[in-house]
């Protein structure tokens, strides 16, 4: 295999990775303070979809990539009200949302369907992008690829380091210990979960504005759901977040590769691939029980009512 | 010493503060003088935790006035109250097991600083005040006794002038409670006022200045514990008089009922205690305590006990004679052994469940409350009714939520529903954890009846007073072993707290464990 | 300032008017929907929840799409009472439809009675091979089976679409990618003739009776719910965790490859790429509509499949989008999740002089 062929295979691969890392990192903050909201692959359609809206109508990507987060962050709060607010079954309120963004973004994308639209801008240095390997491994990458590592390095310093990254890890932990020493237990939860949906509108934007600049019903396929898995399999920890994230990317990729070379399997297998290793993977990392338990947050799931 | 009389730190005026279907604060009126030790007294339910809540602005009254300093305040959050100088320590803690000491006591501050000048002052607070601690532990690996430093020495950072504790010496030895006692004057003696509230009254007396005491979320009483005694107090606190439970002489050894033998089990995680060649017989008609400090293994041995946990080898736990260790609960009922777990919602009881499901729940066998796959719901609705007749539950309806019954008259109902099957072996843990003194007479009274029809009884439990009135043995379980059983009038309360905490006859079971290993 | 307060117990009122309180703002919020896009609101309204039901074949049409959508419900909400979340019920739709479609295959040339019969055995049998995964995943190395229950839906999509694009492929169908059409005797038959209307209704009301006795009066129903409603509690009486995992995703799965055997049986008659207009996702709703009840689920799933039609309805009538179904369904679920408050709150109007902080 050529150095060439290897280089643009890994530059797909940071492709793939990118709306899973974007949208692993706000539903890992989101998780980190006790909320489970299953609701990742409807508020990334969400994202897709407005995003593609917003970019023809203003002509303006950057407008695009904005109405994305703002619009996956606004439908992440109807979850919010549900679950925060009044109480309702995360995981019933999740798949719901979940539905609905389904159905929402094909209504919302109906006059939009397969309008081509120009594919978001890269960023190249100049002299650094030719450099060999290195060129455009480092660069020549579209704006949301880059934002998606800076947020997730963000997002590890904010959890580790931050005190409020701690107080949000604190809610997630025990709700009850953080109310009774005075902690919003409920604002903090609203805020994780906007930032889960605002990421989860940018994963959408990068799916429909940069990986097939168009839109198509449906069209993120599964991807809310791996990076759903890519938190468990990191153990909701940040940098195997990114590991993950890329990880699942290379087999995302491998797909399409694998049939370049000649091997004889049918392509259907390659596409369930991706699943399939997601499941494998989910085995693996579940199997030893403690050490989920021990990083798992423990209030997940469950609702907060406090005592009146 | 007592208190300079000077102004008020905290006065409270005619708080009322009302839940629904109770008045938990009813114009509760009362002071509390700089440097003074404050007693708030009361039964369970009697509002306590209600005021002191509202003290730390955990919830708001209805209606009164709170005046700090002789001016008057609103305290909305804790936040307010910290700032006050208000600090609280919480009888269920508000720890985050998972963090770090450190981290725990940087979220209970609001102005923590930064972490290395925190580490250093966590220390040195620590050390003054003889609370050994270390800021970098991981809280889940912490003894209770430890997990409550935590929570002292996360208060005492913020400098109050105020101190809540809400029950401290519940969940400690004999011996932690009484160094306890010594840092708490230590810190009246600085000028601090301390509100203190328990129901261990010889405590209250050997501590505290004055006393208020509350009775359906009244004030019935404000008195000087000096001059008064456990009895007097108790009978303001209860209002009436109660007959203690009296435990009868057994007459004669009945069969072993319940053997353990080398019963040595690693937990299934690190937030678990080890059992460590557990070894213990209980004949019928006998009672047996186990004492113990929460977290040295009450829960693994029960799980042990009742089948919710297997055993590594059958003939570790023998119930009847049968070799039971490998046995689900179901097969351990078919032998006549019958269970009480500690926690009444949702474990002993489904709360959303009427009370003739929570019938099946642990009847499903034994009471014959299925046929052929399909349940007998009337036959289980008559039982349910004649354990609420028989055990007094106080109830809205068979057919209602088993979650509708106050704590005390469902814990009746759960300990009912198993003497009502006329059990040969009965375990019960905490059974009166949590329940008024009224409901907890009946039930103890209950235990003693039928281990004088013969049954033998297993009662684990942290209330020491309470072992020592029902049981006939006594041992003590500390950091997963058991000490060998003592009959009770045998033992003194300062030998029970040394082995709970961990001195004395746990060495003789280690070298037995090891012989046996 | 609005505060909730915990009810002592479930109100029973509300656990039948919150659907109904769900319906009517799904419908108001319809209207203003359809308004926003540019629509006499009332027109497509009117086409949605009316106009499939008029016409000869509306009801029949109705129950049709209904039939697997209450099936799977069923099969589904055991699982939800007792919090094994199998949200892969469309990937065992899939699965059984296989099994039940590669048998009337492989018997394609023998006209046998039995082999209707056999086809409902292997439709079953697929949809519980497919879900007997995540419930060995789960009970063996403690995998969620939320997640893997679902993982399994794309890979069963693919192993149709492998089947019918490469060796299941009617060697007369012009390069179609889809097999031969079933003979009469691996064909469900019609309840009526001249109706669409075949065996599969009937089977879905057993479904819903037998459903309603297991978990009303035996013993299984109750150890599923005690599950659900308190784990621990269902360990201290005796009831195996692992059992009733095992359990509610066999008749999950079984249930759910039942209704794919009658859906290429009985309505579309050959094994094609897309069989499923996402029967196995919206029967989740069915099942949360229907308060996780038998009963419940009888009237939910026909709600539902209502809705399916109406967005065919609206597609034709009005040029809306057929998701608007999806939507609505989305909508419906929300609102009754949120009205679902009121069963176990009270909301209560707090009128004191610290009404300004907010705590909720």
């Amino acid at each position: 295999m050529s150095l060439t062929i290897t280089v643009s295979i890994l530059v797909s691969v940071i492709a793939a990775a990118t709306p899973l890392l974007l949208a692993a990192t706000g539903e890992l903050v989101t998780e980190k303070s006790g909320v489970l909201n299953l609701g990742v692959e409807g508020m990334m359609l969400m994202g897709a979809v407005t995003g593609v809206a917003a970019t023809l109508l203003t002509e303006n990507w950057f407008a695009g990539v904005v109405t994305a987060a703002v619009a996956g962050a606004a439908f992440s709060l109807i979850f919010g009200v549900l679950v925060l607010t009044l109480r309702a079954n995360q995981v019933a309120s999740g798949l719901a949302l979940t539905i609905f963004g389904t159905g929402l973004s094909a209504v919302i994308g109906t006059p939009f369907v397969g309008q081509p639209l120009a594919r978001l801008p890269v960023f190249d240095a100049p002299v650094l992008s030719d450099m060999p390997i290195l060129g455009p491994l480092l660069f020549g990458h579209d704006v949301l690829v880059y934002v998606s590592i800076g947020m997730l390095l963000a997002v590890a310093w904010f959890l580790n380091r931050s005190r409020l990254g701690l107080v949000l890890r604190a809610v997630g932990e025990s709700h009850d210990s953080a109310h009774a020493i005075g902690y919003q237990v409920i604002a903090i939860r609203y805020g994780a979960v906007a930032f889960g949906g605002m990421m989860a509108g940018l994963a959408g934007a990068h799916i429909s504005l940069a990986l097939t600049p168009f839109w198509a019903e449906n069209m993120t396929a599964g991807r809310g759901w791996i990076a759903l898995a890519l938190i468990v399999f990191a153990s909701w920890r940040p940098l195997r977040v990114l590991a993950g994230a890329y990880l699942f990317g290379a087999v995302t990729i491998a797909q399409l590769h694998v049939q370049g070379f000649g091997i004889p399997i049918p392509s259907q297998f390659l596409s369930a691939l991706p699943y399939l290793a997601t499941v494998i993977v989910l085995v693996i990392i579940s199997s030893n029980a403690a050490r989920v338990r021990l990083n798992a947050p423990a209030c997940i799931g469950k609702a907060f009512a406090p005592a009146a | 010493m007592g208190p300079a009389a000077s102004r008020p730190r905290l006065e409270l005026r005619g708080i009322s503060k009302s839940f629904p279907g109770t008045k938990a604060n009813d114009n509760v009126d009362f002071t509390v003088l700089p440097g003074e030790i404050h007693a708030l007294l009361g039964e369970n339910g009697a509002g306590k935790s209600t005021l002191v809540k509202i003290i730390y602005g955990v919830l708001r009254a209805d209606a009164g006035d709170i005046l700090w300093d002789s001016q008057p305040v609103e305290i909305q959050t804790p936040k307010a109250a910290r700032a006050l100088g208000i600090g609280m320590v919480f009888q269920h803690f508000s720890l985050f097991e998972a963090l770090t000491v450190a981290e725990n006591i940087e979220l209970g501050m609001d102005d923590p600083g930064d972490r290395r000048t925190l580490h250093a002052r966590i220390s040195a607070l620590a050390e003054q005040y003889n609370l050994p601690l270390e800021p970098g532990r991981h809280v889940h690996t912490l003894s209770v006794g430890e997990k409550q430093r935590i929570e002292i020495i996360r208060a005492l950072l913020q400098d109050p002038k105020l101190l809540i504790m809400d029950e401290p010496t519940s969940v400690l030895t004999p011996q932690e409670a009484e160094a306890l006692l010594g840092t708490l004057r230590r810190l009246a003696d600085e000028g601090r006022s301390i509100l203190y509230i328990s129901h261990k009254l010889e405590e209250v007396i050997a501590l505290c200045h004055r006393a208020t005491i509350l009775r359906g979320g009244k004030v019935v009483a404000d008195c000087d514990p000096a001059k008064e005694s456990p009895r007097s107090m108790a009978e303001l606190m209860i209002g009436t008089r109660l007959t203690p439970p009296k435990r009868t002489a057994i007459e004669a050894a009945g069969p072993e009922r319940l053997v353990i033998e080398h019963l040595s089990a690693e937990p299934p995680d690190q937030f678990g205690t080890a059992l460590r060649n557990i070894g213990l017989t209980v004949r019928g008609g006998e009672i047996v305590g186990i004492a113990g400090v929460a977290g040295n293994g009450q829960n693994e041995l029960m799980a042990f006990l009742s089948g919710e946990q297997r055993a590594p080898a059958a003939e570790m736990i023998r119930i009847g004679g049968t070799p039971a260790g490998l046995l689900g609960p179901n097969r351990r009922r078919d032998l006549s052994a019958a269970f009480v777990p500690e926690e009444r919602i949702g474990h002993a009881a489904v709360p959303d469940m009427s009370l003739v499901e929570n019938a099946v729940l642990t009847g499903h066998r034994t009471a014959g409350f299925v046929s052929r796959g399909f349940m007998l719901l009337r036959l289980a609705g008559q039982f349910a009714q004649r354990v609420c007749d028989g055990f007094k539950v106080r109830h809205p309806g068979i057919q209602h939520a088993a979650g509708s019954l106050s704590g005390g008259n469902l814990q009746k109902y759960v300990i009912g529903r198993e003497i009502q099957q006329e059990p040969k072996l009965l375990v019960a843990m905490q059974p009166t954890w949590g329940v008024d003194s009224g409901a907890a007479a009946a039930i103890q009274q209950a235990l003693i009846d039928l281990a004088g029809r013969g049954a033998a009884v297993l009662v684990i439990s942290q209330d020491l007073d309470e072992l020592l009135a029902i049981s006939h043995r006594i041992a003590v379980l500390y950091s997963g072993r058991l000490s060998p059983p003592r009959p009770t009038d045998q033992f003194t309360i300062e030998e029970i707290g040394l082995l709970m905490a961990g001195h004395g006859a746990a060495g003789a079971a280690d070298q037995e464990g090891r012989s046996a290993a | 300032m609005i505060r909730l307060v915990p009810r002592q117990e479930v109100a029973p009122a509300m656990v039948y008017l919150s659907p109904v309180i769900a319906l009517a703002a799904t419908v108001l919020f319809g209207l203003i929907l359809f308004a926003i896009l540019g629509f006499p609101p009332l027109d497509p309204l009117f086409n949605f929840f009316v106009k499939p039901l008029l016409g000869p074949s509306g009801i029949t049409n109705l129950l049709l799409k209904a039939t697997p959508l209450i099936l799977i419900a069923i099969g589904l909400s055991m699982g939800f009472r007792a919090n094994v979340w199998n949200i892969g019920a469309e990937g065992q739709y899939t699965i059984g439809a296989v099994f039940a479609g590669g048998l009337a295959l492989a018997f394609y040339d023998i006209d046998t009675p039995l082999l209707l019969p056999g086809m409902i055995v292997f439709g079953i049998l697929g949809g519980m091979a497919w879900a007997a995964i995540p419930a060995f995943l789960r009970t063996r190395f403690n995998t969620s089976e939320l997640l893997t229950s679902l993982m399994l839906v794309y890979v069963a999509t693919q192993v149709l679409l492998y089947l019918v694009h490469g060796p299941w492929k009617d060697p007369d169908g012009f390069a179609f990618p889809e097999t031969r059409l079933f003979h009469d005797a691996a064909t469900l038959p019609r309840l009526w003739s001249g109706t669409r209307l075949n065996l599969g209704w009937p089977l879905a009301l057993i479904a819903v009776f037998a459903a309603w006795i297991v978990m009303g009066r035996s013993l299984i129903g109750f150890q599923i719910r005690v599950s659900g409603a308190a784990p621990t509690a269902a360990r201290f009486a005796g009831f195996s965790e692992r059992r009733v995992i095992w359990l509610t995703l066999m008749i999950g799965g079984g249930l759910a490859g039942l209704s794919g055997m009658i859906e290429v049986s009985g309505t579309i008659g050959q094994l094609v790429p897309i069989i499923s207009p996402g029967y196995g996702f919206t029967a989740i709703i069915v099942a949360f509509l229907g308060r996780l009840n038998p009963i419940g689920i009888l009237f939910a799933g026909l709600l539902m499949a209502l809705s399916f039609l109406g967005g065919e309805m609206v597609q034709i009538e009005n040029g809306l989008p057929r998701s608007v179904g999806g939507l609505f369904q989305g909508m419906l679920l929300f609102f009754l999740l949120a009205s679902d408050v009121l069963m176990n709150y009270r909301i209560v109007r707090v009128r004191t002089k610290h009404a300004q902080v907010a705590t909720s």
